[in-house]
């Protein structure tokens, strides 16, 4: 048996107990040193799975959770899955060393820090993982919860909420729009396991809903993933404190948008909209991120546009990769399906150095108390070893050698070449944009990498403009960081490991069509000779630095572009606007009148009943099979009818309270005569308690009397009222004429069996149906908390008066 | 002015007894007799409402030092823990499971992990319907 699944429950499991190690170790030992082993072990186990992964298997595992609505917890790890899985783990490992060093144990909350990060981490684990799109859908939107708590860690800031709102907004948005598209998928597949969807291809190619559920799901991603224009959240996501920024907003979270993007290659791939809405949009965002980031004065923000524009270069690889599954399986596919090779291999990059980097950044702030770069410089004689791990991660980000980024900027600039080499949709008229777009981007990512370095290290240190007397940080912090500069030259020297133990296996995964070959035949290498994309580089570097000379003259165009066409003015209006509008309808209808609220409750009962009433034709009444009524029973009907009488007409409010109690009572009364003693007992408890409820009300309630209003309004009050008591009436009476579903009581017959239980009432309460006895605690119990807030909420405000 | 209520603080004390150990009854009988986990949380909330009308909030409050909202809260926590708990003895959620042992002094006797699910729905029915009661009355 496999214990996949109990891997994603590790990180929930943790966090639980989270709390109560900072209640009894908080002070002296840093809660991050228990925390660090969760990623740890579950990093561990997952290395157990890469001989296997590496020969093209997939390991699945299934644990039954709701197994009569086709939910189930099941698990499937593969190429894609396994380097997620080790990126989520290992990267997560790292950043809670980091944030020990980071996060001083003194002053701030770590046991909320802590919790949402084992969240964050369980969620995505459990995204990658998941087979079940329901399943897969639920974490989803929980790292999108964790990361809204994480970006509104400081919630003092009036930063952190806004860009907590932001990212809210926007992600919970997109995830909305991707279950719309999943469930899309499943009615037409008619299954939710990720696997047999992907195995029914055909059904959905020819489905007409093939292009809706396309675009729903990559609504999905692409809020995720921060492609444009959907980006706007991240920069303003860097609020967040920078262990976690180098977590969710470089490394991981925002891949989860690249990961259903691969995850779906296979289905959608292939067709002309997703190449072209795929690898566009990546282009763009890839551009846009670029030249935004040279902008930034902010260390964080300019790594924040940086992600950005390296999100949509990966994007854009599948995009073009896609158009492997067009050809099928051959030469011309296996050039397309490099792309995606790509793409998984400056996935990886990517984490290593721009995790590294957001963890320098950290360091700089944390030491100096400042991350403008205008007030930073000369910092290479104090910050020696930070300097060197910013020149290893930008010059990999940049895409010079000797770092991992040179190989997958090659293969990059490889894959945009082929889309001109060999054109597939339409591509021989505008084709050559491609590989341009591709170039100028590079030409900004290379100067801001060079701001990076230079302006923050090189130049005159001031130390008059920093907060702090600027040093070398501890070595506890600058160990993670050196990890993954080491892996970044690793990974250049030795590519073709990487390649052959996590890329080739995850191409299989995103390409089916490739698993009985293995793979594509790749030999990964530093130099080809002198080929086109070496002249591109070549290209990048000689214009890149003229550009990064002369960049205080041209800089200024970036101050001539109006505010008003930015993506956050557009944001923030449309914000404004809704508000505006939402409050303005809202007014109209609540008027503060519980009279008005039940209005439109009743208003809407008799529209919606009477309706299906009518449109069923299910009034009908028949009283041939009816028992004879006798005179105990007769007597009990006439009590009623004149305590019912009586609520209507009493002049006191105390008067017509014991008659909605005796009115209480007197149905038990039938429970009995019927003999469902549960019923009648629950009843009569229930009347006692809501009896005692009233008469606690009754203080607060003024003395009823004649109220003089206007005469119409009370004829509505009228109808309304009539028109409720003939419309339960007559609900009432035809309900004993009508089998619309079959009985279900055979189903509790042998409830002695199954359950042990004589009492087949509770046999049904607690086992047959718990899962709806405990939802019942639940909104019970939500419901008794929401009256408590209430109350005590009014008291308060009434004090402040 | 001071109301008498002699009679009612004398009857309550009395009563309080009988309709909590009546309780406790209709809770354990639920699993073959009419009762159970609601209706005997039902009623061991109105006897503390008795408490509280008869005595007041504050005399309760002394004696019986609960915070009916944490109640709740534990009741829903172990109605979804035994539910939880069937997982890892490979069952689906809320699985539940029940046996017969021989117990020292009650003989042979069923025992049954509903028992346990009941307990949750109990205590979050007590636990809600007196917090209700309670901000209510404080309120005004």
């Amino acid at each position: 048996m496999s214990w996949l699944y109990l891997m994603i429950f590790i990180p929930f499991i943790f966090a639980i107990f989270v709390p109560f190690i900072y209640k009894l170790f908080g002070t002296r030992i840093h809660t991050g040193w228990f925390v660090f082993f969760a990623p740890l072990a579950v990093f561990l186990y997952l290395l157990k799975y890469i001989p296997m992964i590496s020969k093209g298997e997939s390991v699945h595992s299934k644990l039954a959770w709701m197994p009569s609505l086709g939910i189930n917890f099941t698990t499937n790890i593969d190429g894609l899955a396994l380097i997620f899985g080790l990126l989520i783990t290992g990267v997560g490992a790292l950043v809670v060393l980091y944030s020990i060093y980071y996060m001083s144990k003194e002053r701030e909350a770590l046991h909320n820090f802590y919790v949402y990060m084992l969240l964050f981490m369980g969620a995505m684990l459990g995204l990658v993982l998941s087979d079940n799109i329901l399943v897969l859908y639920v974490f989803w939107e929980l790292t999108s919860i964790s990361s809204f708590l994480l970006i509104a860690y400081w919630y003092q800031r009036k930063g952190s909420r806004n860009g907590a709102q932001k990212s809210m907004l926007i992600t919970i948005f997109g995830g909305l729009a991707m279950l719309a598209g999943l469930i899309m998928l499943s009615m037409m597949t008619d299954t939710y396991s990720i696997r047999e969807i992907l195995s029914k291809v055909d059904l959905i190619t020819s489905h007409s809903l093939f292009i809706p559920a396309m675009i729903l799901i990559l609504l999905g991603a692409f809020t995720k993933s921060a492609q444009f224009p959907f980006s706007i959240w991240l920069p303003d996501a860097m609020e967040a404190p920078t262990p976690i920024s180098a977590y969710l907003h470089s490394a991981t979270m925002v891949k989860a948008g690249i990961y259903l993007v691969a995850r779906f290659t296979s289905v959608f791939g292939g067709s002309a909209e997703w190449f072209w809405i795929v690898s566009s949009i990546g282009l763009i965002t890839l551009i846009y991120g670029s030249i935004n980031a040279v902008n930034q004065k902010d260390l964080k923000g300019l790594l924040a546009y940086s992600t950005i524009s390296q999100l949509g270069l990966i994007m854009s690889l599948l995009g073009v990769g896609s158009a492997s599954i067009y050809f099928g399986y051959g030469d011309e596919s296996s050039v397309y399906a490099f792309a995606v090779l790509a793409a998984m291999f400056h996935l990886i990059n990517h984490s290593t150095f721009k995790g590294s980097l957001f963890m320098v950044v950290g360091i700089i702030d944390h030491e100096t108390g400042t991350r403008d770069i205008r007030r930073l410089g000369g910092l290479i004689s104090l910050m020696p070893i930070s300097f060197t791990i910013t020149v290893i991660g930008s010059f990999s980000m940049a895409g010079l050698p000797p770092f991992n980024g040179f190989l997958s900027k090659e293969m990059f600039f490889t894959s945009m070449i082929t889309v001109i080499e060999s054109p597939v949709f339409g591509m021989e008229s505008i084709g050559l944009l491609f590989p341009i777009i591709a170039w100028v981007a590079s030409i900004f990512t290379f100067i801001y990498c060079m701001i990076l370095v230079f302006k923050t290290f090189l130049g005159k240190h001031r130390p008059e403009k920093l907060d702090k007397v600027a040093h070398e940080a501890p070595i506890g912090m600058l160990i993670p960081p050196m990890i993954l500069a080491f892996l970044v030259i690793v990974i250049f020297f030795f590519p073709n490991v990487v390649s052959e133990y996590f890329l080739q296996p995850a191409l299989i995964a995103v390409l089916p069509g490739f698993a009985a070959a293995g793979g594509i035949d790749v030999e990964i290498s530093a130099w080809h000779g002198w080929n086109t994309e070496l002249f591109m580089t070549i290209g990048v570097i000689v214009l890149g630095a003229f550009m990064y000379y002369y960049l205080r003259k041209w800089s200024r165009i970036y101050s001539y572009y109006p505010q008003v066409l930015t993506l956050n003015n557009f944001y923030n209006q449309l914000l404004a606007g809704m508000e505006k509008l939402s409050s303005k309808l809202t007014k109209q209808y609540m008027t503060g009148f519980v009279r008005d609220y039940l209005v439109y409750i009743f208003t809407f009962m008799i529209a919606l009943l009477g309706c299906s009433l009518w449109l069923s034709k299910g009034f009908s009444f028949n009283a041939t099979n009816d028992a004879p009524i006798n005179l105990f029973e007769g007597g009990a009907i006439v009590a009623m009818l004149i305590a019912a009488l009586t609520v209507v007409f009493s002049k006191s409010r105390i008067t017509a309270i014991i008659a909605v109690g005796a009115l209480g009572y007197l149905v038990s009364l039938f429970f009995v005569i019927f003999r469902a003693p549960d019923l009648a007992l629950t009843q009569l408890v229930v009347e006692t308690v809501t009896a005692a409820l009233f008469l606690l009300c009754f203080y607060h309630l003024p003395e009823l009397r004649k109220e003089k209003s206007k005469v119409p309004f009370k004829v509505v009050n009228l109808l309304i009222s009539l028109g409720v008591g003939v419309i339960v009436t007559l609900i009432a009476l035809s309900v004993n004429n009508h089998r619309l579903f079959e009985s279900i009581s055979y189903f509790y017959e042998d409830s002695y069996t199954l359950a042990g239980a004589k009492n087949i009432v509770n046999a049904i309460l607690v086992d047959f149906r718990g899962l709806d006895t405990m939802l019942e605690i639940l909104v019970l119990s939500i419901a008794g908390l929401g009256v408590y807030t209430l109350i005590k909420l009014q008291l308060a405000g009434r004090e402040k008066k | 002015m001071k109301p008498n209520d002699v009679i009612l603080h004398s009857v309550t004390k009395v009563a309080v007894v009988i309709i909590l150990t009546f309780s406790i009854y209709l809770f354990y009988g639920g699993h073959h007799n009419p009762g159970g986990g609601f209706i005997g949380g039902l009623s061991v909330a109105s006897g503390l409402v008795l408490l509280y009308l008869a005595f007041d909030i504050e005399t309760v409050r002394n004696n019986i030092p609960v915070d009916f909202k944490i109640v709740a809260a534990v009741g829903v926590l172990i109605a979804v823990l035994t539910g939880v708990s069937s997982l890892f003895i490979g069952k689906p959620f809320l699985n539940q499971a029940f046996g017969y042992f021989d117990l020292p002094i009650f003989g042979k006797t069923e025992l049954a992990t509903a028992v346990l699910f009941d307990v949750g729905v109990a205590l979050a029915v007590i636990g809600t319907a007196v917090t209700i009661i309670l901000s209510i009355s404080e309120d005004g």
